[in-house]
């Protein structure tokens, strides 16, 4: 993948910058994201949530196609898998941290499998493969009825927060608490061996394997994260909708998280997080658009023509994606 | 035993049409190395221009070339204003901006057309002809046999027995050979384009009628099974996607008749993890030289 070529590697013959460590900018970010909360009006606030909580998805998925080289296009029944798993948890223990827990550990046995068949795929072969997992999610959820209440789907049982906060203030301490700690695990395993194992297999497989790196395992494991990650969203996803139908996880979703992190920047958690307040914003604002409009049919499908449109867009003008434009700048000003 | 006839008649029919779906994908394969993601909302697109064009004139043969037309003009489209700048240094990036095409197409197509499901009518009664007290074909069947035939013994020729398909065939094979024997390359790989387009969209408009009817998002699976068929006839091999075509589409008649439609997704999930996994190279790749 020679449009996302690590930004470091360039810059061997200068002095090295000194890179911020992680919790350097999760702790402050945290902190920010709690002042949010007791500031904004409940509306945004679930808003908050909600970009947490795609913020756990296109983080994983950023790694495993940036980074990996894996394009999947079935992050979304993950999503749903994870979203499943705690509804079911939820409506029998109603123990919501065994529910999350139980929701990533499902997904990761499933990304697992998925992952197995995944690291011996190339290119199209694995998108169309991982298409094919999306869209079967409709088709489980009817065949299995009893357990998934086909198209109509389950309620999930929470406890109510504490008084002293409001329930979408609460959800979004919940989600940005699952996104900061999903960033955290990935940054600092991105930065270590296993940063390293995954762009050397996405660069050159041959290379990788001569250099004693087990590429089929490097790919799986990549795998793994990302369907780990997309677990605690749909996890995540289900306590925000207090409900799971796959209504909730069509096609389309899938193909979002792509967009999100192709247009935010692949491989980049910065590029993830781009990608996330887009995948919450454009819709708000197609929706207000729409309403202005006056328009029904413009609701919903505006938001996926801007999404097609500002994709093509950024593929063509700047593969890099937008988190690339600015270190870009960044380069040519260091250069003059 | 009259189900089972039935049903493979069925099945047969339905797999003609994966056949030629498959086809419009191996053919743009060949010419350039990218699976058309987007296949699927190019057909919905051009199908729903052509039973437009049926609606306000009344003729369905109208529609009918109308959308075969459009689908000539849009695959050329895509080529020239598009997929020509994508940057093929990754296989990712053709798929990535395919997708692309994929939302604005629907998303365009909603904000016309709404995103009901809006009924299309066939052209030929779809009752099927009794044979004593069995069903067997239908009209309708007969008809996208007849065209799906037509298609394949033109293409067929086209590409053996025509200058501009070994002209076609040169172009894809070895492209600055051919460019300096005087081969429009440029020109041959939006040909192929425009050609797989009409095929997608010739099979968009025979599967509309059997299906629920004309919606934004009514070839998504019509795209997974055709891509199965492609894969286990091996992306690079016409003769291949017929034959994919006519096993996916059995199978998926066999398993909706007798399991029930909605496991009929995942029987296509299951059949492509086995033969990526077990064959990736499709049933009838050669076997390739050994290169270790």
């Amino acid at each position: 993948m020679t449009t996302v070529t690590a930004p470091e590697k360039v810059t061997t013959n200068r002095p090295k910058r000194k890179r911020l460590s992680p919790l350097a900018v999760v702790i402050p970010a945290a902190a920010v994201i709690l002042a949010l909360t007791y500031a904004l009006p409940p509306f945004r606030n679930y808003q908050l949530a909600t970009v947490g909580a795609y913020l756990c998805v296109t983080a994983g998925l950023t790694v495993l196609t940036g980074l990996n080289g894996q394009l999947s296009l079935g992050h979304g029944a993950l999503m749903a898998t994870g979203a499943y798993t705690l509804a079911l948890m939820q409506n029998r223990f109603n123990v919501l941290a065994l529910g999350i827990l139980a929701a990533v550990a499902v997904t990761t046995v499933v990304g697992g499998v998925i992952g197995l068949a995944a690291a011996r795929l190339r290119g199209p072969y694995l998108a169309g493969l991982t298409l094919a997992v999306a869209t079967v999610v409709p088709s489980i959820a009817s065949t299995f009825d009893t357990t998934f209440n086909s198209d109509q789907g389950l309620t999930v049982a929470l406890e109510p927060p504490p008084d002293a906060i409001t329930v979408e203030q609460w959800q979004a301490w919940l989600c940005w608490a699952g996104a900061l700690v999903t960033v955290l695990v990935i940054a600092y395993l991105v930065r270590g061996r296993f940063g390293r194992d995954m762009r050397a297999v996405r660069d050159d497989e041959t290379a990788a394997k001569l250099a004693g790196i087990g590429v089929a395992r490097t790919q799986v494991l990549a795998f793994v994260l990302s369907a780990a990650c997309a677990g605690l969203a749909g996890a995540l996803f289900a306590v925000l909708a207090q409900s799971v139908s796959p209504g909730a996880f069509p096609l389309t979703l899938s193909l979002f998280l792509v967009m999100a992190v192709v247009i935010g920047g692949l491989g980049r958690l910065s590029g993830a997080l781009i990608g996330a307040v887009l995948l919450v914003a454009l819709p708000e604002i197609a929706h207000s658009i729409a309403e202005d409009a006056g328009s029904q049919r413009l609701e919903g499908n505006l938001a996926l023509t801007f999404f097609g449109v500002v994709l093509v867009a950024v593929m063509l003008a700047a593969p890099g994606g937008l988190a690339s434009l600015r270190l870009k700048r960044n380069k040519q000003k260091g250069r003059t | 035993m009259d189900r089972f006839l039935y049903l493979t008649f069925d099945g047969l029919s339905r797999g003609a049409v994966y056949a030629a779906f498959a086809l419009a994908l191996v053919l743009i394969w060949r010419a350039a190395r990218i699976v058309n993601f987007a296949q699927g909302a190019m057909a919905v697109a051009t199908a729903y221009a052509g039973y437009s064009v049926t609606n306000a004139t009344g003729s369905y043969w109208l529609g009918f070339i109308v959308a075969i037309v459009g689908g000539l003009v849009l695959g050329a489209l895509v080529e020239r204003v598009v997929m020509r700048f994508v940057d093929h240094s990754s296989p990712l990036n053709g798929v990535v901006v395919a997708l692309g095409l994929v939302l604005i197409i629907q998303g365009v197509l909603g904000m016309i057309y709404g995103n009901e499901f809006r009924p299309a009518e066939a052209p030929f009664s779809r009752d099927a002809f009794q044979l004593g007290d069995v069903a067997l074909l239908s009209r309708y069947d007969l008809f996208v046999f007849a065209a799906v035939g037509t298609v394949v013994v033109l293409l067929t020729l086209l590409f053996t027995r025509t200058s501009t398909g070994l002209r076609m065939r040169a172009a894809a094979f070895a492209p600055d050979v051919s460019r300096l024997l005087g081969v429009p390359v440029s020109g041959m790989l939006t040909l192929g384009w425009a050609l797989a387009a009409a095929v997608g969209s010739l099979a968009g408009m025979l599967v509309v009628p059997t299906e629920l009817g004309l919606h934004p998002n009514a070839m998504d699976l019509l795209f997974i099974s055709a891509f199965t068929a492609a894969v286990v006839g091996g992306l690079d091999s016409p003769v291949g996607a017929v034959v994919g075509g006519l096993i996916v589409g059995l199978l998926l008649t066999y398993v909706s008749g007798y399991l029930g439609a909605t496991v009929a997704p995942m029987a296509v999930l299951i059949l492509l993890v086995v033969v990526l996994l077990g064959r990736p190279d499709g049933l009838f790749s050669r076997a390739k030289a050994r290169t270790a």
